[in-house]
């Protein structure tokens, strides 16, 4: 009979209990983020594919051919020409087939330069395989272009040149 | 007191319009509020697209249950199928007419108010059943099977809770029980607050709202009865259940907690001003009592139906009749009142 009135007793105090944790969640703020209207800040851990660094107006790639070579999904392609009368080498394209791409972050680790970085993009979408082949160096511009950054070779010395490097990178698309 | 002593067609449809734009607004109105107090119980804003702060939600969702095409199953009785909703849908309404709003907002002070609103809240369970049987899916049979089962073992508990209120008093009119609670409403009483704890749970059940929706169990049964309705069928179901919510929480206020009363003091005479205060605590007390239901509901999980009949056999029904026993010897010792 005591055993009874107990369990009566406990059963009610955990529905009490029950309704006191709801009735206080229900005075909290609601923590759903209206997605299409506000997005949440991405994780800078989050990996999207890479994307060409920008700094002082131009990319940072030196065409050592170094992230091309250790990619395991064998999914880069760097284009490099040497212009007359350069010294170095430059970079035409930069050519990542997205589709083959498995985010494993070697062509960052191993770009003596840091040229390359994950970017936070999360919402691709495309109707053809085809949209996922990028140049970088093209979205790098584009990338540029949009911020209002003035794109260029910073150094004074190959400025003369840079006519020529750009004309090449602008054909480079139609060649890809 | 009474509207009109001698009621003619006219009044009858009037009532009639007055009471069924009520209770589609009530339903309306509910179904919103449900869905916010589930959002915030969850931590989510509930819904916040249509219209302002989506207040417009259960509007276009109306719209949309009435522009679907009704569909009867090929092997469903479709006579049957058809009566179901409606015969869900028109006990609880009709039952509203007996309800006290206030002193004068009460269409009909019956003699027999409280046992009118019982047989029509029982209605309810034939509703269920015939919608289980005459749809030809097992969903719904299963659905149906566990409404009665569930329904008969609540009916016991729930007219005994009543009953203590009625003893009380020693009528069964409406009127007089909300009269003789002026300032001291029945559940300050040990019987009447033991007893309007054991309604209301019954009355939970009666409802076939969860903890104790068996009948619909969505995770078990796909959704109980009403699986092979579609539209307005559906949607009478579904307002069906809230009216029913509004039938409960009118009855447990009306014989519990002093219907149109404030605790402790009486408010005298009459007057527009005076009734309508009246009615707004009546209604006030009717929606918080609602509120607490639908608390509930986001709350509870759903009982196992043997723990759901253990609750009942093992613990209301023998609660409920020391209850009235007790409260039966205590009147009969004191002599009277």
């Amino acid at each position: 009979m005591i055993s009874y009135f107990k369990e009566m007793f406990s059963g009610l105090n955990s529905l009490f209990t029950g309704m006191r944790i709801t009735g206080k969640v229900f005075f909290k703020k609601p923590i759903t983020v209206h997605y299409p209207f506000e997005r949440m800040e991405v994780t800078p851990n989050f990996r999207g594919h890479t994307d060409m660094v920008i700094e002082k107006g131009f990319h940072k790639c030196i065409t050592c051919m170094m992230c091309e070579r250790i990619c395991p999904s064998n999914c880069i392609r760097v284009i490099a020409e040497k212009p007359e009368g350069a010294k170095k080498k430059e970079l035409v394209a930069y050519h990542l087939d997205f589709t083959k791409c498995s985010l494993c972050a070697n062509c960052v680790e191993v770009c003596p330069t840091s040229a390359l970085y994950f970017s936070h993009e999360y919402t691709l979408v495309g109707t053809s395989r085809h949209d996922f082949h990028f140049n970088l160096l093209e979205r790098a511009k584009k990338r540029a272009a949009e911020t209002g950054i003035v794109w260029g070779p910073p150094e004074p010395e190959p400025k003369t040149e840079s006519e020529k490097p750009k004309k090449e990178a602008a054909a480079a698309p139609a060649e890809a | 007191m009474q509207i009109a002593s001698s009621p003619n067609l006219l009044f009858i449809i009037a009532i009639a319009i007055v009471i069924v734009l009520y209770v589609f607004t009530n339903s309306a109105v509910l179904v919103l509020v449900e869905r916010k107090v589930c959002g915030r119980i969850q931590q989510r804003p509930g819904p916040t697209e249509v219209g302002p702060f989506g207040l417009l939600q259960t509007a276009i969702d109306g719209l949309k249950l009435m522009g679907k095409q009704l569909i009867v199953p090929e092997k469903a009785d479709s006579k049957l199928f058809k009566l179901a909703p409606v015969l869900s849908f028109v006990p609880p309404i009709v039952a509203l007419i007996v309800v006290p709003f206030s002193k004068v907002l009460q269409v009909n002070d019956l003699d027999v108010g409280v046992l009118f609103i019982i047989a029509l809240a029982s209605l309810n369970v034939l509703a269920i059943l015939i919608a289980g049987w005459s749809s030809a899916n097992k969903y719904s049979l299963f659905g149906a099977i566990r409404s009665v089962a569930q329904n008969i073992a609540y009916e016991i508990p729930l007219l005994m809770s009543l009953l203590s209120a009625v003893l009380w008093v020693g009528s069964l009119r409406l009127s007089d029980l909300v009269e003789a609670q002026g300032g001291h409403w029945f559940v300050f009483n040990v019987f009447g607050f033991i007893g309007f704890c054991i309604y209301f749970i019954t009355g939970m059940a009666e409802t076939n709202r969860a903890p104790f929706d068996l009948p619909e169990a969505e995770s078990e049964l796909t959704a109980g009865f009403h699986t092979e309705y579609t539209g307005m069928g559906f949607g009478l179901f579904f307002l069906g259940e809230y009216t029913n919510m509004l039938l409960v929480a009118s009855i447990a206020t009306s014989l519990f907690l002093g219907g149109y009363n404030l605790p402790f003091f009486t408010l005298e005479g009459s007057g527009i001003l005076l009734e309508g205060l009246r009615l707004l605590i009546f209604l006030a007390k009717v929606y918080f009592l609602i509120i607490v239901m639908i608390w509930m509901r986001w709350t509870f999980p759903r009982v196992r139906f043997d723990q759901l009949l253990n609750l009942c056999w093992k613990y209301l029904i023998p609660i409920s009749m020391v209850n009235l026993a007790a409260e039966a010897i205590w009147i009969k010792a004191l002599g009277g009142n």
